[in-house]
């Protein structure tokens, strides 16, 4: 979990940390799977909150959840929101384009540990790991 | 051959700079390149290439709801409009971004002509772009095919 010197991203893989992406938007899918990857975080992709829910009822688990606020069928409040009153303790960052206050807001209490502005980056990516405490950064 | 890999470097150089400096691409774009590796040489193209065509179905879908003159359902546009902003500004695409803020609110104001002038311009803007980033790759490509690298771009 240490910052390697030849490179400015760091790789997490020794960690063994696993992530969902939750996101309707492939293009966001491919960047989030991306980021994930490029930092050594095996992750897999669904594409909306009901998904995110079943991939959990077959018995699958994830330290880390990148919730997307809207997406059909069911969005990612609601998403959250479920997945907490079924138990699930993994940490869920919301990483939205709704900046709006009161939106991040209602998202925060569905049950967040964290929340970002989309488009992610590395960096904002780092954030949200430090944030939750899978990432040291060392100087 | 030095010579010539020289010349194409500066010329890809001049170009990127360019694209940022007349508002094409923004720092998305950085940041899309910086996760673009060995492993995976060409994950800026397939994901403006995925965007491209994510283009093509919104700005569709967007057209048709307009067509229905008297009973447009200006949510069902604007929906299209909300997925190609967070599209646009996920791979850095800033024009196209900047339209459709513009776009969004002719969608909420329920404005026919603002929407339709806005259609046309999104149309011709995402266009222009994907030419001007198909002359950057082909560039990239005539660099490695003379035996050179692709250099790193400083934008700032």
């Amino acid at each position: 979990m240490t910052r390697d010197k030849d490179d400015e991203v760091p790789n997490l893989a020794e960690s063994k940390l696993t992530a969902l992406v939750v996101d309707d938007n492939f293009i966001n899918q491919s960047i989030h799977h991306k980021l994930l990857d490029r930092l050594g975080i095996t992750n897999d992709v669904v594409c909306n909150g009901k998904e995110a829910v079943d991939v959990h009822c077959s018995g699958r688990n994830y330290d880390l959840i990148l919730m997307d606020m809207d997406m059909p069928i069911m969005n990612g409040i609601q998403a959250t929101r479920r997945l907490r009153e079924m138990g699930i303790e993994s940490k869920i960052a919301g990483v939205t384009t709704r900046a709006n206050e009161v939106e991040r807001q209602e998202f925060m209490e569905a049950g967040l540990n964290d929340f970002q502005e989309k488009p992610l980056t590395i960096s904002k990516l780092l954030s949200i790991l430090t944030n939750l405490n899978f990432y040291v950064q060392t100087s | 051959m030095d010579a010539l890999v020289a010349q194409l470097q500066m010329q890809f150089r001049d170009y990127t700079i360019s694209l940022y400096q007349q508002g094409f691409l923004d720092d998305q774009f950085t940041e899309l390149k910086k996760l673009q590796d060995d492993a995976s040489p060409d994950f800026v193209a397939e994901v403006l290439s995925l965007f491209f065509e994510d283009c093509v179905k919104l700005i569709g879908n967007m057209a048709r709801a307009l067509d229905q003159k008297g009973t447009v359902d200006f949510n069902q546009v604007g929906a299209s409009v909300h997925q190609l902003k967070g599209s646009s500004s996920s791979v850095g695409a800033k024009r196209v971004k900047g339209l459709c803020v513009s776009f969004k609110e002719f969608c909420e104001a329920k404005n026919y002509e603002g929407c339709v002038r806005c259609l046309q311009q999104v149309d011709i803007e995402y266009k222009t772009l994907q030419t001007k980033l198909q002359d950057m790759f082909n560039l990239e490509k005539q660099i490695i095919e003379a035996g050179g690298r692709v250099p790193q771009v400083d934008i700032n």
